[in-house]
């Protein structure tokens, strides 16, 4: 027993403590990150979620990317672009040094055939209405046209290419960094399968080839994706990093402890109860950025008593939204007067959500509901989770306490509350969006009468039009009008109660240079450097 | 002995086919679909999916192409993770988890016999007391609990071993092993030292003894043979557990075993992954006890007929 204490203590010591990663990465300019979950693929039309999101960014390169410090587009693979005057025709000049990592080169007409691909119905992709602003793209993924040629995209030559819209949506520029948009590279994907292949292997490392400013090393199922510097990058001089470790990581205690034992450069979140500890220590690594989300109740407008207006008003004016962020979740969050969240590329809603318990209660007698009386009981529908048990606990409290009803609260796995969800088997249910790309549209387009993410049962009509008549309305400033407008109705009628918007927390070392905050919380490795 | 194999082995065929068969049915019962997610999928969308994995073909159609498939090896590609087939994913942990395993198994071995057959020798002393309250206090730990304690004192507080990672940093196999292996260290302490002490009083070891063998030869081989076929019979669906078992110690250690994708198949209903993993992890249990059958037969002659 003795002995063999002896040896296991004599054994830890023999290792002698090695050089730590981030102190290593530093050296060799290689960063170590925290990237969520096990990426589904690295194929971006196949392809759907966070984790994703960051490794294509690394990866590829879409006409345009995300601007680090938020706002306009900048360039990408197009290097520079006219629109038409009705805002209809877009033509894209593309870089003329755009190459693939295999060297060959990057064309107009790679762009069209990628969006052929994604639009290809058997191909199953998940994100093909991102293009559905694209002339006859809607059509063509429908099946209603059979011919690609009718579809709004043209190779003009080699490096010109020429995009045509059903309207002039000026939103579109911000669609083109979104990883559904990319081009593929299509020599190495019909070299390993078909044009609708879900299952190709061309995504493989040594298969892989993309014309992002890193490419793929090796990917290790669970454990690590290992990119490095690609230097057939266009832009390959800006680029400092020789590598990047993207390491899956579900766990935030581990990630938490890893970031301390200085085996990453960034987390990927922050444990939840650690959150307000680490504020209040003021840590210097702590990162609380802005973030294109909004967390919000949906409410099922089609149930007999949440059907009346007043009785969802009275809801949300009974919800003190800044008690819940200052007590419950705790970590930079503020409360939401919107559903869209305020400041996306210059967009202010001007609507507010009071926290009012007389109009409240007021509202709830005018519906036939004084003190509650009469109420049946409400359902707090959310996935099993600690931080949205903790919030709907707040809610419950409050809802019993201004307007006298009683609500419970049902928790289930994240499968079984989706699929309620989408049947509408539930009354309130938690929610949460996070923006595809960084403009209003993104959030006030899933409130539209046939939008499967409204979920709500809320159909107005008014408010269709007001979203059909923004789209249509190339100038930029009289298009926010129309949608605050749509805002304000929205706002009004509640069909969802926006309780806070959401921030990305995480750590990051101080070695992290050019790591901007940005709403989309994009970060793209030609502006990042290791520096101390 | 050759008899007995074959019988098992043919005994196994029918379990596998209805673990798969009830497995088949009950995944397709959950409700939720692999393709439900937060951002709804279009209906156009939804039926291209489903007809890329033939989900919309009747269920027994698809259940007897599944089966014809399963038993010619192929488990078909997974449904949340496009381009790799279960198989492979399944191989890709495998030796991962096995590997993890034997560590857990030799710590827990080495140290549960060797705690527990001092125990029973020195019975009712402090050697005997102290092993065990330590023991009962590992069967009750549970691994998310020690885990974290472990990698906080060595991983954090004195930096001795690194907090994560599978053959990336040098030592970073030390503390899964041990916190896999820590509450069967304790189960094996305890069963070692029962049946050592059931074995301490049979005639036979009181003959060894009267012969004047030594005392530690009366120990360590007679003695041993008898005493430690609890042990054994432990050892065979403690090893399948530890292989189907460790999705926890993966999770806080940062391990890409095979316990995270059997665990997380299920939330994401991917329904290819469950089955696959299921009827392998079945095959494992199978086996395991079927050696650890084999291993009582060596030692016990008795068990060897039936």
């Amino acid at each position: 027993m003795k002995f063999l204490l002896a040896l296991i203590i004599l054994f830890i010591f023999s290792c002698s403590k090695p050089e730590s990663p981030v102190e290593t990465g530093f050296r060799e300019n290689i960063l170590h990150i925290a990237n969520g979950s096990e990426p589904q693929g690295l194929d971006p039309h196949i392809v759907t979620g966070v984790p994703e999101h960051r490794l294509l960014t690394s990866l590829c390169e879409g006409l345009l990317i995300t601007n680090p410090k938020g706002g306009p587009n900048l360039p990408g693979v197009a290097k520079s672009w006219d629109i038409s005057d009705d805002g209809l025709v877009y033509t894209f000049n593309l870089q003329p040094l755009a190459k693939w990592s295999n060297g060959e080169d990057v064309t107009a007409e790679d762009f069209v055939w990628s969006w052929m691909r994604i639009l290809t119905p058997s191909l199953g992709s998940q994100y093909p209405d991102m293009l559905y602003y694209v002339k006859n793209a809607a059509a063509y993924h429908m099946e209603e046209i059979n011919d690609f040629s009718l579809v709004g995209i043209k190779a003009l030559d080699s490096k010109t290419l020429e995009v045509t819209l059903e309207q002039p949506y000026s939103f579109f520029l911000k669609i083109l960094s979104h990883y559904s948009t990319y081009a593929v590279p299509k020599n190495v994907v019909l070299a390993h399968g078909t044009i609708d292949d879900r299952n190709g292997e061309w995504t493989r490392p040594g298969n892989f080839v993309c014309n992002g400013p890193m490419q793929l090393k090796s990917w290790e199922l669970n454990k690590s994706i290992v990119a490095e510097k690609n230097p057939y990058y266009w832009d390959v001089e800006k680029v400092t990093l020789n590598e990047m470790y993207f390491y899956p990581i579900v766990n935030e205690s581990t990630e938490d402890r890893m970031f301390r034992a200085g085996q990453l450069h960034a987390t990927y979140s922050v444990p939840q109860e650690k959150c307000p500890v680490y504020i209040n220590e003021n840590n210097p690594n702590l990162r609380i950025d802005p973030y294109v989300g909004v967390y919000f109740y949906r409410i099922n407008t089609l149930n007999p008593v949440l059907k009346d207006k007043r009785v969802r008003q009275a809801l949300a004016y009974s919800i003190d939204r800044e008690q819940i962020v200052k007590r419950v979740s705790q970590c930079g969050q503020s409360p939401a007067n919107s559903f869209t969240p305020p400041g996306i590329d210059g967009y202010f809603p001007d609507t507010q959500i009071p926290f009012d318990p007389e109009l409240a209660a007021q509202l709830f007698a005018e519906a036939g509901f004084p003190a509650g009386e009469g109420f049946p009981k409400l359902e707090i529908l959310f996935n099993t989770q600690e931080g949205h048990r903790k919030i709907a606990l707040a809610v419950q409290q409050m809802w019993q306490k201004y307007l006298g009803i009683e609500v419970e609260l049902v928790n289930t796995d994240w499968k079984v509350y989706l699929s309620r969800e989408m049947i509408g088997d539930f009354q309130i249910s938690r929610a949460g969006w996070i923006g595809d790309y960084e403009d209003p549209n993104t959030f006030l387009d899933l409130m539209r009468p046939n939008r499967g993410n409204n979920k709500t049962g809320w159909e107005n009509k008014k408010y269709e039009e007001l979203i059909i008549k923004a789209n249509a309305q190339p100038n930029q400033e009289n298009r926010y009008a129309i949608l605050r407008e749509a805002e304000q109705l929205l706002i009004d009628e509640m069909p969802v109660l926006p309780i806070y918007i959401y921030v990305r927390q995480y750590l990051l070392s101080n070695d992290v240079k050019g790591w901007d905050p940005n709403p989309t919380d994009t970060h793209h490795p030609k502006f990042i450097t290791l520096e101390r | 002995m050759f008899n007995l194999i074959l019988k098992r082995f043919l005994m196994a065929i029918p379990v596998l086919l209805v673990v798969a068969s009830i497995t088949f049915f009950l995944v397709r019962l959950a409700p939720g679909g692999p393709f439900d997610s937060e951002k709804v999928v279009s209906p156009q969308v939804l039926k291209n999916l489903n007809e890329v994995y033939n989900l919309n073909a009747p269920l027994m159609e698809q259940y007897f192409d599944y089966m014809v498939n399963a038993f010619q090896g192929n488990f078909g590609p997974s449904f949340r993770y496009p381009g790799r087939s279960v198989s492979e994913m399944i191989l890709a942990g495998l030796p991962v988890t096995l590997e993890l395993a034997m560590y857990a198994v030799l710590f827990a071995t080495i140290l549960g016999l060797i705690a527990g057959i001092i125990a029973a020798v020195k019975k009712n002393t402090f050697l005997d007391y102290f092993p065990m309250a330590i023991a009962m206090l590992g069967i009750c730990m549970p691994t998310f609990l020690l885990g974290p304690v472990l990698l906080l004192l060595f991983g954090i507080e004195l930096e001795l071993l690194p907090v994560s990672g599978w053959d990336t940093l040098p030592g970073d196999k030390v503390l899964p092993a041990i916190t896999l292996g820590a509450a069967y260290a304790a189960y094996i302490a305890r069963l070692a030292r029962g049946g050592m002490l059931e074995t301490l009083n049979q005639d036979y070891i009181r003959t060894a003894r009267a012969k004047g063998l030594p005392e530690f030869k009366v120990v360590l081989v007679h003695a041993v043979r008898g005493g430690l076929i609890p042990v054994i019979a432990f050892m065979g669906p403690a090893i399948a557990g530890l292989i189907g078992g460790s999705f926890v110690v993966e999770t806080i250690f940062q391990i890409p075993g095979l316990g995270r994708f059997y665990v997380e198949a299920a939330f994401n209903r991917d329904y290819t992954m469950i089955l696959g993993t299921t009827i392998f992890f079945s095959a494992l249990i199978i086996f395991f006890n079927l050696l650890s059958d084999i291993a009582i037969g060596f030692f016990n002659p008795q068990t060897r007929s039936s």
